[in-house]
């Protein structure tokens, strides 16, 4: 009898990683392989990651803690 | 599944020292000597976010997750605990409420805690600039009293969700208890690191030492994770630990490198740098999204979740920055290479 075949989720976020059901091998434009044994895998689109091809929220809008209302700056250290 | 023989036998902690009537009664009725019972106007007289209230409740709590041994485990279901309880558990919950704005704007929250802010003060950004090893340690020590039982408080959640929701939270579960594997459980993680950072990896073994900024956020956990009616919260609780651990951790991690730490204490949060980036989306898409589309009355609830634990986690900064820019240390029993020349408890500022 014929089954449906198993198919695996991707999805897009709007503003950050794509989402991988794992456990998944990944393939790098260099022909270096990565694995992720991981049930969700979250994977860069930015290229801005530390830990590419794995999304590290490197994506995230940073803003100085003065554009934030109520927001403290660091002064806890001598710098 | 993978087995593993080698885990440590599992072995309940003895009960802490009380820090007041409170928790002095609490601890009477754990050890079977009932004497004078916690009622709403003693309560009335402690501080909700006081270290006798707090640890009163989290000895109450913690008969639900490993217990003390000396203490009977029937008493988890006790009406002699669980009245007690309630009083302290509506305690901290009204404050709570007063002390959070409210709202039912999940997404505004959301987006508030996904905004990176590299000039920030908290734990973690001092940790990374300039913290020394004591500092790290102690900060490992009171983050113990949650990780070595990480994700246990929001598994209480999983029957009072339905559906996809249900689904992403298990799958975020799942990883956190090592996806198989014991070995990669993050608390397994947690204890490694202690290990190689010389502290007791022992469950409960610095709950003496925890000051009730500490205490208090895990309360709030067991609390959401207890009540049902609390789901949302406990959602929101969840949720901004998923959002805002990925880049903590990141800076965690680097303020370890910066300080020589072994592979172990770094493993631990190098796991949670690229596991919580994956968690932060199941979280927002996977939960979230359709726990609000199937419950919408929630989202008060999701809101005070979020504000709540964001509280409780600037209440827990404040108390280690403080403490720690006047070169004191922040555990009430201070580790051995804590500065000496304030290695009293009464120093450490409330």
């Amino acid at each position: 009898m014929p089954t449906e075949p198993t198919r695996r989720r991707i999805t897009v976020t709007e503003d950050g990683p794509i989402l991988v059901q794992g456990p998944v091998e990944i393939v790098l434009a260099d022909g270096q392989e990565v694995i992720s044994d991981r049930a969700a895998t979250a994977l860069c689109t930015c290229r801005r990651s530390r830990r590419y091809p794995f999304c590290d929220t490197s994506h995230r809008r940073r803003v100085r803690t003065d554009r934030i209302r109520g927001a403290e700056a660091d002064r806890t250290c001598d710098r | 599944m993978t087995s593993d023989t080698a885990m440590p036998a599992v072995v309940a902690p003895g009960l802490p020292a009380p820090r007041g009537p409170l928790s002095a009664a609490a601890f009477d009725t754990l050890r079977g000597s009932p004497g004078e019972q916690i009622d709403a106007a003693a309560v009335a007289q402690a501080d909700p976010y006081g270290d006798d209230l707090q640890l009163a409740l989290y000895c109450c709590y913690e008969l639900h997750y490993r217990g003390f041994s000396g203490v009977g485990a029937d008493l988890e279901w006790d009406p002699q605990l669980l009245g007690p309880r309630r009083h302290l558990e509506r305690a901290f919950l009204a404050t709570l409420r007063a002390d959070v704005p409210g709202g039912t704007d999940v997404s505004a929250e959301i987006d508030a805690l996904l905004v990176e802010t590299p000039d920030a003060s908290g734990v973690s950004h001092y940790l990374r600039r300039c913290g020394q090893l004591w500092q790290l340690r102690e900060y490992v020590a009171h983050r113990s009293l949650y990780h070595l039982k990480e994700a246990d408080p929001q598994a209480w959640v999983i029957p009072r969700l339905s559906g996809p929701a249900k689904t992403a939270l298990v799958t975020v579960e799942h990883d956190e208890y090592g996806a198989g594997n014991p070995r990669r459980m993050h608390s397994r993680l947690f204890g490694d690191m202690m290990s190689e950072l010389g502290l007791c990896p022992q469950y409960g073994a610095y709950l003496d030492a925890a000051p009730a900024a500490t205490l208090t956020e895990v309360n709030f956990m067991s609390l959401c994770g207890l009540h049902r009616a609390l789901r949302g919260a406990l959602i929101g609780q969840f949720a901004t630990v998923e959002l805002t651990s990925s880049p903590g951790s990141d800076r965690l991690v680097r303020a370890m490198r910066r300080l020589g730490c072994g592979p172990a204490a770094i493993e631990f949060y190098a796991e949670h740098v690229e596991a919580d980036a994956a968690h932060e989306q199941l979280v927002r898409h996977g939960v979230i999204t359709p726990l609000l589309a199937s419950e919408p009355e929630l989202a008060t609830d999701v809101v005070f979740g979020i504000q709540a634990a964001t509280l409780l986690a600037d209440r827990f900064s404040d108390l280690l920055l403080r403490n720690w820019t006047a070169s004191q240390p922040t555990l009430r029993n201070p580790l051995p290479d804590a500065p000496s020349q304030v290695a009293t408890r009464q120093k450490i500022a409330p």
